[in-house]
């Protein structure tokens, strides 16, 4: 069974430029999907219509048998709680502290009142331990989060995604960033929460090798349109060439 | 830069001094200031500062009276200061385009503190003065009009500058429109804010001066009291006792300041 | 067993804040602010005062101000006159205040003056800041005699304050290298400010004096009718504290209004030129 499909999908910001055109894909509950392509292709604003966080134009939006495009504003909040997103820029709170940033991700399933006062259950609390125990970074849950490396951000920011107790993440650019050391701890820790937890991940990247090493399918994106959508070891030279247009060759060698 | 480029910035030197020489001139002519009478009146003021406005032994008396006036006038402008912040909060993230709820209001907003902030004091009072009357009330209205007014914009552009990218993130976990304002945005702001509130309390105890000798309140009124008597004992503790306040809410605000930024 | 990096509260409740000072002190700032602002409302001195019926006429009064403004105790063109008095006073106020607060200001600034006389200067203007224009305006006017030479002398010592303050602060940021290049090379002290720090920040400067400009005629507005000292402000508290002629009062309101907003928007015209990064 699918959790998301999406049928026919349009985006257009202005009448003559389609950002997105005609997008047709399914994805099913647990599987690891990367989207690739250049910049401007479109990946993050297809991101962002799953969630609404861009209205689309056209087209269809299936998610956990929701439709998400006739969502009223209160069924959108509801969703948007079995969705969680991740960050290039990880999207913190830089004068708050990392466990207040995690908690911000429970005000989903709160009164507007209860998120105000930041009244967060103990079990609530205690779940932000473990996931931040999980992630690695517990000793750091006191500090303020613009003292921490880009890295421990981006982690903190999973854990923010994760306290939804989500069905999907969404990750746009998670490591575009970052070094390729943090690159690596966080690609594997989206991998391990895809596998243990049965996550749903949807990941924006840039680079076609790390797609390739951690994705189960890839979908390629060109100005728009989907123009591969497969396994990782079937992308052959010619589809990133299709892909990337000429700027594939400096992507493969770096 | 070349020769021919340099010559021209120096003739726009010299005719940009030329004009100001020339506005300052007129306005002497008009205002019937005279620049060496103005100088030669230095020496002279300070001599006469120095030798009469001296805190003498009997004006040791007024004392009680004069600081219960400064009491009340101190009172007053944090009062007004910090209701002011309360409603230009509200008016900031309405106005703010971060955090706007919708266009109109956003306009609306910015059109009352524009409002607020150019109509000068002095009218405030004078027109507030006619119905409320010579009391705290009057004095406490016209601080806090303009202080809505300079807080708003300065809120306004705390917010604007305050990271989207947080608001993006809270958005993405369902939460509602007061969770991200009161989660995302006023923490990042909070600081830059009370620095701002700071400043106005500071600023709004020597504006209540102004506004005490109008409307005939506080410790203006106590000050222009004396004035009128020619007891320039008393001007000069009461003008030492605003300057004593000053510098402690200067040095108290710097300190929370430095702290906090 | 419970694990170390959770800190819990007396009652066992997980704490989500880790209060490091900043916090701490916000905090206190706010809650000492909120008591200060309930305790004034007992201090405050209610003679005389009927809120229902101030306010009703207050509303009248603004009703009339804003929606019949008339002149009746001058004509336009002394309207006019005395407006341009009162901009030539903040001019007056500005350009001296400037000239003077340039010199201070170098000697205020710690890359270019002795770490001591930075600090005299700058205590100085503290002082100078804490005494309210207004009573400056009234002092002088004690010992210069009430006319524009008290006015332009009192306005300018907070002129001199203000603008000592933001020149200072513009100067501490000349590059570093271009200092020492100039000093290497045995350039005097003048010669220095002269081709080193003036270019660099000179449109800078400009742009703190004409907002200054801005405020001073503001100042000038007030002291006129606090002090006395003439042109528009005089007016308006004559139209509102002797004459009781709301028509008068909204017209000279607008009059101001028109001014300051004019200044407003060719301040905001030259910052964009001048240092469109700022927006301060």
């Amino acid at each position: 069974m699918s959790l998301l499909k999406i049928d026919e999908l349009e985006k257009s910001y202005t009448a003559d430029k389609r950002i997105l055109k005609d997008i047709n894909f399914e994805i099913k509950a647990g599987e690891f999907v990367s989207i690739i392509g250049p910049s401007g292709a479109g990946k993050s604003t297809m991101l962002r219509c799953i969630n609404r966080m861009v209205e689309f134009n056209d087209g269809k939006i299936i998610f956990n048998n929701h439709d998400v495009g006739s969502l009223n504003k209160k069924e959108l909040r509801k969703l948007r709680t079995d969705i969680g997103m991740v960050f290039q820029h990880y999207n913190l709170v830089p004068r708050l502290t990392v466990i207040e940033n995690v908690l911000h991700g429970r005000f989903g399933y709160k009164t507007t009142l209860q998120g105000l006062m930041g009244r967060y259950s103990e079990k609530e609390k205690e779940d932000a331990f473990r996931l931040l125990e999980k992630l690695g970074i517990h000793e750091h849950a006191y500090k303020r989060c613009d003292q921490l490396s880009g890295g421990q951000q981006q982690r903190v920011g999973i854990c923010r995604a994760l306290i939804q107790e989500p069905k999907l993440i969404l990750c746009d650019e998670p490591i575009a960033s970052l070094d390729p050391n943090s690159s690596k701890i966080i690609m594997d820790l989206l991998k391990s929460i895809s596998k243990e937890m049965g996550i749903t991940c949807l990941v924006n990247l840039h680079q076609v090798d790390v797609a390739q090493h951690y994705s189960d399918r890839i979908i390629g994106l060109n100005d728009g349109e989907i123009v591969f959508d497969g396994k990782g070891i079937e992308l052959s030279v010619e589809q990133i060439n299709k892909i990337y247009g000429t700027k594939a060759k400096d992507l493969i060698t770096s | 830069m070349n020769e021919k480029t340099m010559r021209k910035s120096r003739w726009q030197t010299v005719i940009f001094l030329l004009i100001i020489i020339v506005l300052t001139y007129l306005s002497s002519a008009i205002t019937s200031f005279n620049f060496i009478d103005g100088v030669a009146t230095i020496p002279k003021a300070i001599g006469w500062m120095l030798s009469n406005l001296l805190v003498t032994q009997e004006t040791l008396d007024k004392l009680p009276n004069i600081l219960e006036k400064l009491a009340e006038t101190t009172f007053m402008s944090i009062a007004a200061t910090t209701i002011a912040a309360v409603v230009s909060l509200f008016l900031g993230v309405l106005g703010s385009k971060t955090t706007k709820v919708n266009n109109f209001l956003s306009v609306f907003a910015r059109f009352i503190a524009s409002v607020s902030r150019n109509i000068p004091v002095v009218a405030w009072s004078l027109v507030l003065l006619i119905s409320f009357g010579q009391n705290s009330v009057t004095g406490f209205l016209a601080l806090f009009v303009g202080t809505v007014g300079f807080l708003t914009r300065a809120f306004i552009e705390s917010i604007d500058e305050a990271n989207q990218s947080s608001v993006e993130a809270l958005t993405a976990t369902g939460s509602t429109y007061f969770q991200i304002v009161g989660k995302a945005v006023i923490p990042q702001c909070l600081p830059q804010m009370i620095s701002w509130v700071l400043f106005m309390v500071e600023t709004n105890i020597r504006s209540a001066t102004l506004v005490g000798i109008l409307t005939g309140t506080g410790i203006g009124y106590t000050f222009d009291m004396y004035y009128k008597m020619l007891n320039y004992n008393a001007v000069a503790l009461v003008t030492l006792c605003i300057v004593i306040t000053v510098i402690i809410v200067d040095l108290i605000s710097n300190y929370v300041r430095k702290v906090i930024l | 067993m419970e694990a170390t990096y959770i800190k819990r509260k007396k009652d066992g409740r997980i704490n989500i804040k880790w209060g490091n000072k900043g916090d701490r002190v916000l905090r206190w700032t706010l809650v000492v602010l909120t008591i200060l602002t309930v305790v004034s409302f007992l201090f405050f001195n209610y003679a005389g005062l009927e809120l229902g019926s101030a306010i009703r006429e207050t509303a009248y009064n603004l009703n009339v101000m804003f929606l019949e403004p008339a002149l009746s105790h001058l004509d336009l063109g002394e309207a006019m006159y005395q407006v341009v008095v009162t901009l030539s006073l903040a001019f007056l106020a500005t350009v001296i205040g400037a000239i003077i607060a340039f010199f201070l200001s170098l000697m205020a600034a710690t890359n270019l003056a002795p770490v001591g006389v930075t600090r005299i200067v700058r205590v100085f203007v503290a002082i100078i800041r804490a005494v309210p224009t207004v009573l400056w305006v009234l002092i002088f006017a004690i010992a210069a005699g009430l006319g524009s030479e008290a006015a332009v002398l009192g306005m300018l010592f907070h002129s001199i304050a203000y603008l000592v303050k933001a020149f200072s602060e513009a100067f501490e940021e000349v590059d570093k290298g271009i200092l020492e290049a100039l000093r290497s090379i045995g350039a005097d002290w003048w010669h220095i400010v002269k081709s080193g720090v003036l270019p660099s920040t000179f449109t800078y400067l400009l742009s703190w004096i004409f907002l200054r400009f801005e405020i001073n005629f503001g100042v000038a507005v007030a002291m006129g009718a606090a002090a006395g000292a003439g042109g528009i402000g005089f007016d308006l508290f004559m139209a509102s504290g002797f004459y009781f002629d709301m028509r008068e009062v909204g017209f000279i309101t607008y009059a101001i209004l028109i001014v300051a907003f004019l200044l407003e928007v060719i301040s905001t015209r030259l910052k964009k030129r001048y240092f469109p990064a700022t927006t301060e």
